[in-house]
C-alpha cells in the first residue's frame, strides 16, 4: 500500500485500492444512517396520516349516532277535562291547554307506581319539552282529537336519547350521572316494550340552537355562514381580483406598490384575531354597526381572505405567457382591452380555484367571528343580512363548551357538516384545476 | 329587520334605491350607445367615432351610476351618527349634562323604542319625545338620501349625453375610471392594515394611560377579573403580561418542537424518497390536515387528547392538568405539520438537481446528500419557514382557547395549565364588555403586541425567504 | 434482446416494455436519416486493455428509447471521447457509466457494463462504492454552497478516506494540486467555492472529484460553461490526469475531442454509429455520417 500523498500513488492523493477498501469499510455504518433516515421519514408521515386518521374516527365515531333520535311511542288520551274544559273548542283555550299534563299521564298510565312529586317529575324528564307543543299543533289542526286515544310518537329528551344510544354508562355512580336508576329502569321499560323508536334527525337540519340539545339544530349557524360567505365572496372576489390585476398588469415598480406589496404579504400571515379586533374596532365601534350581523363577519372574512385570493390571482396572472400580451397590444388593442379581453379568460380558472380555497378558509374561522359577538346564544333563524346570527364553526365552539353529554354527539355532527361542505369546495377547486389547467 | 328598513326610515330601502340606480345607468347604457350611433349616422357612420358606440354607452352609464352609488355609500356611514348628534343636540339640558356613557344609555333606549324593542329603563317623556325627534329626522334623511340620489343619477346622465360627441374619448374615460377602480382595489391592502393598527393603538393607546407600559411589559402578574370599576384599576387590578408571553411561548415551543422535525422529515421522504403512487396519495392527504379549521382541533384536543395525555401521565405517576399546555401544544403542532412540510418542501425543490448529482456522483448516499448538501443550501429557506409557523403558533387561537387554560400561570412545566395572549382577548373581549374599562382595553394592548411581534416575525420570515430564492434564480 | 441472457431491468418497478425494433425507433426522426444509421458500429469497438466494457445497452426514458444497442470498450487511462449532435445520447449514454441515470424516475438501463470484469447492474452492486470508482463532473459547475476546502474533503469524508485530520489535509491539497487550483486558492481554503470563477469552479469540482481517488472520470461538458482560456486550462488538465484515471468527456467541440481524447465516438440520434482512433476519425471517417459531423454539415 502507498502512503498517503507519496508520489508512488501514481500520482493520485491516495491509491485506488487504499481508497475502495476505505470505502468499503465505510459502508456498513453508512447503509445504516440511512436506513434510520428513512425509517424517520417513514415515521413522520405516518405521524400525520395516523393523527388525521384518529382524528377522522372519533369525530365520526363521536358523531354519527347525532343524525338519529329517538322517539317515544305513546298511548295519548286528548283529555277534554284537560284540554278544554269549559268545551269551547276556541282557539284561544286550545292554545293555552297545559299539554304536559297529557304527556304525563300516559306515562303515569304506564307506570303507576311513580306517584310521588319527585317521581312524576323524574318521569316527564324523559320527554323532550317540544313534545307538548306537538300535541297542542295536533289538536288545533283537528280538534276532533279530544276525547280520544291515539298513539303518538313523541320526541324523548336528550337524557332518554343518549341512554337509548348507549352513551350514559351505568358503572358511573347515580350521582355523577344526569340519569337515575330508576330513569334508566323505566327507559328500559319502555325499550322492552318496543316504544322507543330511531328516527332521522331532521330537526338538526332545520332548527336554530336550543338549550336543549333534543331541539338544537345548524340551519340557523349554516344561514348565518352562508350570509357571511356571500358578503365575502360578493366583495372579496373582484377586489381581489382587481388588486391581483392592477398590481400585475399596470402598477409602475415604485415604492408605492412596493408598499402594497408588503402589506399584503404581511396581511396574509397576520392572525386572523387581530382582524377580529379590527372588527371591533373599525366596524363596530367606530361605524357602529350591529353586534353579531353577517354583514359585520362577510366584512372580517373579506379583509382576512383578502390577501390570499390576491395572491393566488397573481400567481394564475403571471403563469399566462406575455406573448399573449404582445399578441394583443400588437393588434392595437389597449393594455385595458388586452388585459380584459385575453389574459383576465386565461388565469379565470386558476383565479377561481384561489377564491374557492380562500371560501373554504373563510369558511372554518373561528376566531375573527368571536370578536364581533357571533358568539351570542341565537335561537332564531337570521333572516337577512343584519339579523343576529352565528356561523357554522360557532356554533361548533358553543356545543363544545357546552356541558351537557348529548351537545358531543351533536359538536362532533355538525364537525362532519363542517367537513363536508370544506371538502366539497375543495373537490371543486381540484376539478376546475384539473379541467382547465393549461400548460404553456 | 331584513335589510333594517327601520333604520333607513323612509324614502326607499336600501336595495329598492339600489335597484332603481342599477335601472339608470342600464339606461343610459343604451342612451349613450344610441346617441353615440346617431352621431356618427350624420357624419359618416361608426367609423367617424372615436370609440366604439358601446364605449359611449359605458361613459354615459358610468356618469349615471358612480357618483349615486358614491353618495349613498358615503350617506349612509354617516347618516346615523350625525342623526344621533342631531337628537342629543335637542335633548333637554339635564340629560346632555350627564356624563358621555350615561347619554348613550339613553341614546340606546331611544334607539330601541324606535325599533320597537324592549327598552332597559322605565319610558320617561324625554325617551319618547327624543325618539319621536330621532323618528322624524330619519324620515327626512330617508326621503332626502333617496332625492339626492335619483338626482345625482340624473343630472350625471344628461352631463354624459351632452359630453357624447363623435371626437368623444370615450374608451379612455372608462379605461381611466377602471384603471381608478383597479387602483382602489389595490390600496384596500394598506386600508387594512392602517385599520388594524388604527383600532389596536387607539384603544392600547388609552390602556396605557391608567396602566403603565411598563408594568404590562414586565409584570408577573395577570388578573384582569379584579379590576371590576375603572377606579380601583392601578391599585387592586393586576396587568403584568410576562405570563401570558411565556405561556405563548411555551405553548407555541411545544407546537414547533413537534411541527419542526416532523414536517421537515415529511418533506424530506415524499420529496427524496417515497414512491410516486406513495407520494401521490399522502401529499394531499397531508394537506387535509391544513384544510381542516382550527375549532375541530380545538375540540379534538379539549376532548380526547388532553384527556389521554392526562390519563398516561397519572399512570406514570405525575400530575398533569385537565387543560395542559401539552396537550394545546401537541394538537397545535400536528396542526403546523403540513404548513411546515409544505414551505419545505419548496425550498428543498429550490435547492438545483446539479447540487444534489455532484454529491450522488461522489457517491454519497441519499441520506448523506439530503444531511449534508441539500440541508445547509436550504436552511435559509426552512429557516424562514420555520419563523412563519412560530408566527402561526403564536397567533392560532381556537386551539388554545378550547384546550388551553384561563388562569395566568408562570411556568415552564408543560404538564401545568397555561393561558396565552390569544385566549386572553378572547376571554376579555367575549361577554358582557364593560365598555371603557382597562380590561377591555387590555385586549387591545394584547392585540397591539401580537400584531407587532408577528409581523415582526413574518417581515423577517419573509426576506429571509426571498433571499433564498434570488440565490438560486 | 429478450434472447440475452445477461440482459436485466434494474428498475423492475416499471414493467419493461419490448424495445422498439431499430426500423421504427422513432417517428420524429426522417426516414432517411434513420436508414442512414448502421445495424453494427462502424470502427473497433474493442479495446487491448479496457476498463469498461458495454454491450447491447439500451436506455428507455418512460416510453422513449434514448440510446440503443450500444456496444463500447473503454481503455484503461486513455481519454475517450464522445462526440454528436445534440440529443444524440451521448451524455444518457455517459450517466449510465457510473449509475447516475438512477436518480431520474422513469429512466430504465438494460445490457450490460463491466468495470473490471463486474458489471455494475448487477441487483447486488452498491452504487456508493461503484460511484466512489467512478466520479463524475457536470456541464455547469456545481460546488457545494461550503468552503473550498469543505468541497474537496466532501467525498474523503463521507467514504472514510482519511484516518485524521492530517491526512485528510494532505488528500485535499494533493487533489486541489492535482487540479491545478492550488496555487489559486491555497490561502482562502475557508471561502465558499462558489465564489469563484467559472474555469476555477470546474476545476474545484475536478478535484472533489479526484480526492475519492477513482478510476475513472465522467465528464458531461465539463467546458461547455467556460470561456476559452478557461477551457484551455481543462484541456490541459485532462491530458495530465489520463497518467493516473481513465476519462470520458462528452464534448460539443470536435476541436477539443481532436486536441484531448485518443479514442472518439460518434453518436447519432441514439445510435453508436462509429468509434475508432480519434486521429482515424478525424482524418478518415467511415460511415457517412460521421463525415457530414466532422466536416461541419449539420450538428
Amino acid at each position: 500500500m502507498n502512503k498517503i500523498g507519496d508520489p508512488g500513488a501514481a500520482g493520485r492523493p491516495i491509491s485506488a485500492d487504499q481508497a475502495m477498501a476505505r470505502v468499503n469499510a465505510s459502508l456498513r455504518k453508512r447503509y445504516g444512517a440511512e436506513r434510520r433516515f428513512r425509517v424517520y421519514g417513514i415515521a413522520s408521515v405516518t405521524v400525520g396520516l395516523a393523527f388525521l386518521a384518529l382524528m377522522m374516527i372519533s369525530i365520526v365515531g363521536k358523531g354519527y349516532s347525532a343524525f338519529q333520535q329517538t322517539y317515544v311511542d305513546l298511548d295519548i288520551y286528548f283529555d277534554p277535562e284537560v284540554i278544554d274544559p269549559d268545551g269551547l273548542r276556541d282557539q284561544e283555550s286550545l292554545m293555552r291547554a297545559n299539554y304536559n299534563t297529557l304527556i304525563k299521564d300516559s306515562l303515569l298510565f304506564l307506570f303507576p307506581e311513580a306517584s310521588g312529586r319527585r317521581d312524576r317529575r323524574a318521569l316527564g324528564a324523559l320527554i323532550s319539552n317540544s313534545a307538548a307543543f306537538d300535541l297542542q299543533d295536533m289538536v288545533i289542526t283537528d280538534p276532533l282529537l279530544i276525547g280520544q286515544t291515539r298513539r303518538v310518537s313523541v320526541l324523548a329528551s336528550a337524557d332518554a336519547d343518549m341512554l337509548n344510544k348507549g352513551k350514559i354508562s351505568r358503572t358511573v355512580p347515580e350521582s355523577e350521572r344526569r340519569v337515575s336508576d330508576q330513569q334508566i329502569a323505566w327507559l328500559e321499560t319502555l325499550r322492552d316494550r318496543g316504544r322507543f323508536e330511531k328516527r332521522f334527525n331532521t330537526s338538526f337540519f332545520t332548527h336554530g340552537d336550543s338549550r336543549d340539545p333534543e331541539l338544537s339544530g345548524i340551519w340557523g349557524a349554516t344561514k348565518g355562514s352562508f350570509y357571511m360567505l356571500l358578503i365575502t365572496l360578493a366583495l372579496s372576489f373582484p377586489v381581489g381580483i382587481g388588486a391581483a390585476i392592477y398590481l400585475e398588469e399596470f402598477a409602475p415598480k415604485n415604492p408605492v406598490t412596493d408598499f402594497i406589496e408588503i402589506n399584503i404579504n404581511n396581511l396574509a400571515a397576520v392572525p386572523s384575531i387581530v382582524f377580529g379586533l379590527l372588527g371591533l374596532g373599525v366596524f363596530l365601534n367606530f361605524f357602529s354597526m350591529p353586534r353579531s350581523a353577517p354583514m359585520v363577519g362577510g366584512l372580517v372574512l373579506t379583509l382576512m381572505t383578502l390577501p390570499t385570493i390576491i395572491i393566488s390571482a397573481r400567481a394564475s396572472l403571471k403563469s399566462v405567457p406575455p406573448s399573449i400580451r404582445e399578441a394583443a397590444l400588437g393588434m392595437g388593442a389597449s393594455q385595458m382591452q388586452s388585459t380584459f379581453h385575453h389574459v383576465l379568460p386565461l388565469a379565470m380558472p386558476g383565479m377561481l380555484t384561489g377564491t374557492i380555497i380562500g371560501m373554504a378558509r373563510a369558511l372554518g374561522e373561528t376566531a375573527p367571528l368571536l370578536m364581533i359577538g357571533m358568539v351570542a346564544f341565537i335561537v332564531d333563524i337570521p333572516q337577512g343580512l343584519f339579523d343576529p346570527s352565528t356561523a357554522l364553526p360557532v356554533q361548533i365552539y358553543l356545543w363544545a363548551d357546552a356541558p351537557e353529554r348529548a351537545f358531543v354527539e351533536r359538536t362532533s355532527a355538525a364537525i362532519m357538516v363542517l367537513l363536508g361542505f370544506l371538502v366539497l369546495m375543495n373537490l371543486s377547486a381540484i376539478i376546475l384545476r384539473k379541467r382547465y389547467e393549461r400548460r404553456w | 329587520m331584513g335589510t333594517c328598513p327601520k333604520q333607513t326610515g323612509a324614502g326607499l330601502t336600501s336595495s329598492t334605491l339600489l335597484l332603481l340606480l342599477v335601472a339608470i345607468t342600464v339606461t343610459g347604457f343604451f342612451l349613450g350607445r344610441r346617441r353615440a350611433v346617431a352621431l356618427a349616422g350624420a357624419g359618416g357612420g361608426i367609423r367617424s367615432l372615436h370609440s366604439l358606440p358601446g364605449h359611449y354607452g359605458l361613459f354615459a352609464a358610468i356618469w349615471a351610476g358612480i357618483p349615486a352609488v358614491l353618495m349613498i355609500f358615503l350617506w349612509q356611514s354617516l347618516e346615523s351618527s350625525v342623526v344621533t348628534d342631531l337628537v342629543i343636540r335637542d335633548l333637554p339640558a339635564e340629560i346632555r349634562s350627564l356624563p358621555d356613557a350615561r347619554v348613550g344609555l339613553f341614546m340606546n333606549d331611544v334607539k330601541n323604542l324606535v325599533a320597537g324593542n324592549i327598552i332597559s329603563d322605565e319610558l320617561t317623556p324625554e325617551i319618547r319625545q327624543a325618539a319621536d325627534h330621532l323618528e322624524r329626522l330619519t324620515l327626512l334623511s330617508g326621503w332626502a338620501r333617496t332625492i339626492l340620489a335619483a338626482a345625482l343619477a340624473g343630472l350625471g346622465l344628461v352631463l354624459a349625453w351632452r359630453l357624447i360627441r363623435p371626437e368623444l374619448r370615450a374608451r379612455n374615460r372608462v379605461e381611466s375610471v377602471v384603471k381608478g377602480f383597479l387602483i382602489a382595489c389595490s390600496t384596500i391592502a394598506i386600508f387594512t392594515t392602517v385599520g388594524i393598527v388604527f383600532s389596536v393603538l387607539f384603544e392600547s393607546a388609552r390602556f396605557f394611560k391608567s396602566v403603565p407600559i411598563t408594568e404590562f411589559l414586565f409584570g408577573l402578574e395577570w388578573s384582569p377579573q379584579i379590576a371590576i370599576r375603572a377606579d380601583q384599576v392601578g391599585s387592586s387590578g393586576a396587568f403584568g403580561a410576562v405570563p401570558l408571553f411565556a405561556g405563548t411561548m411555551l405553548i407555541a415551543l411545544i407546537a414547533m418542537l413537534v411541527a419542526a422535525p416532523i414536517g421537515l422529515m415529511t418533506a424530506v421522504y415524499l420529496a427524496e424518497y417515497a414512491p410516486r403512487q406513495f407520494r401521490s396519495v399522502a401529499k394531499p392527504l397531508l394537506e387535509i390536515l391544513a384544510g381542516i379549521p382550527t375549532v375541530v382541533y380545538g375540540f379534538f384536543a379539549a376532548l380526547v387528547v388532553a384527556p389521554e395525555i392526562r390519563g398516561l401521565g397519572e399512570s406514570l405517576g405525575l400530575s398533569v392538568a385537565s387543560e395542559s399546555a401539552l396537550a394545546a401544544g401537541l394538537v397545535m403542532g400536528i396542526m403546523i405539520i403540513p404548513f411546515v412540510s409544505s414551505l419545505s418542501d419548496d425550498v428543498i425543490n429550490a435547492v438545483p438537481q446539479a447540487m444534489r448529482d455532484g454529491a450522488l456522483a461522489l457517491g454519497a448516499t441519499k441520506s448523506e446528500t439530503v444531511k449534508q448538501v441539500v440541508f445547509p443550501a436550504a436552511l435559509p429557506g426552512i429557516v424562514g419557514g420555520l419563523l412563519l409557523a412560530v408566527s402561526r403558533a403564536i397567533g392560532e387561537t381556537m386551539i388554545v382557547v378550547m384546550a388551553a387554560g384561563l388562569a395566568a400561570n408562570l411556568t415552564a412545566n408543560p404538564l401545568e395549565a397555561v393561558t396565552t395572549v390569544t385566549v386572553q382577548i378572547v376571554t376579555l373581549l367575549v361577554g358582557d364588555q364593560e365598555f371603557d374599562s382597562p380590561k377591555t382595553l387590555a385586549a387591545f394592548a394584547l392585540g397591539l403586541i401580537l400584531f407587532v411581534f408577528t409581523l415582526a416575525l413574518n417581515a423577517i420570515a419573509l426576506r429571509v425567504v426571498k433571499k433564498y430564492r434570488e440565490q438560486y434564480e | 434482446m429478450e434472447a440475452n441472457p445477461m440482459t436485466q431491468d434494474i428498475r423492475p418497478e416499471i414493467t419493461p416494455e419490448p424495445p422498439a425494433p431499430r426500423e421504427a425507433a422513432s417517428a420524429a426522426m426522417s426516414e432517411a436519416r434513420s436508414a442512414e444509421v448502421p445495424d453494427t458500429t462502424f470502427g473497433v469497438i474493442e479495446h487491448p486493455d479496457p476498463i469498461i466494457n458495454c454491450r447491447d445497452v439500451n436506455v428507455f426514458y418512460g416510453d422513449k428509447q434514448a440510446v440503443f444497442d450500444v456496444n463500447l470498450d473503454i481503455g484503461r487511462h486513455q481519454v475517450i471521447s464522445m462526440i454528436g449532435p445534440s440529443g444524440c445520447g451521448k451524455s444518457t449514454f455517459l450517466r449510465c457509466l457510473n449509475r447516475m441515470n438512477d436518480t431520474i424516475d422513469i429512466a430504465r438501463v438494460t445490457g450490460t457494463i463491466e468495470l473490471d470484469g463486474q458489471n455494475i447492474y448487477d441487483p447486488k452492486i452498491d452504487v456508493v462504492p461503484l460511484r466512489a470508482r467512478v466520479g463524475m463532473v457536470f456541464q455547469k459547475p456545481n460546488p457545494f454552497p461550503k468552503s473550498i476546502y469543505d468541497n474537496v474533503a466532501y467525498g474523503p469524508r463521507i467514504h472514510g478516506l482519511a484516518k485524521d485530520k492530517v491526512e485528510l489535509d494532505e488528500i485535499v491539497r494533493t487533489s486541489l494540486e492535482r487540479a491545478g487550483l492550488l496555487g489559486e486558492v491555497k490561502d482562502r481554503l475557508d471561502q465558499p467555492g462558489t465564489g469563484l470563477s467559472g474555469g476555477q469552479q470546474q476545476r474545484l469540482c475536478i478535484a472533489r472529484a479526484i480526492a475519492v481517488s477513482p478510476d475513472v472520470i465522467l465528464m458531461d461538458e465539463p467546458c461547455s460553461a467556460l470561456d476559452p482560456i478557461a477551457t484551455a486550462k481543462i484541456e490541459d488538465l485532462i491530458d495530465e490526469l489520463r497518467e493516473n484515471y481513465t476519462i470520458c468527456i462528452v464534448t460539443h467541440s470536435m476541436q477539443q475531442a481532436a486536441r484531448v481524447s485518443q479514442r472518439t465516438a460518434y453518436f447519432h440520434l441514439g445510435y453508436l454509429v462509429e468509434v475508432g482512433e480519434t486521429d482515424k476519425i478525424f482524418t478518415n471517417p467511415t460511415h457517412k455520417l460521421t463525415e457530414d459531423y466532422i466536416t461541419g454539415r449539420f450538428g
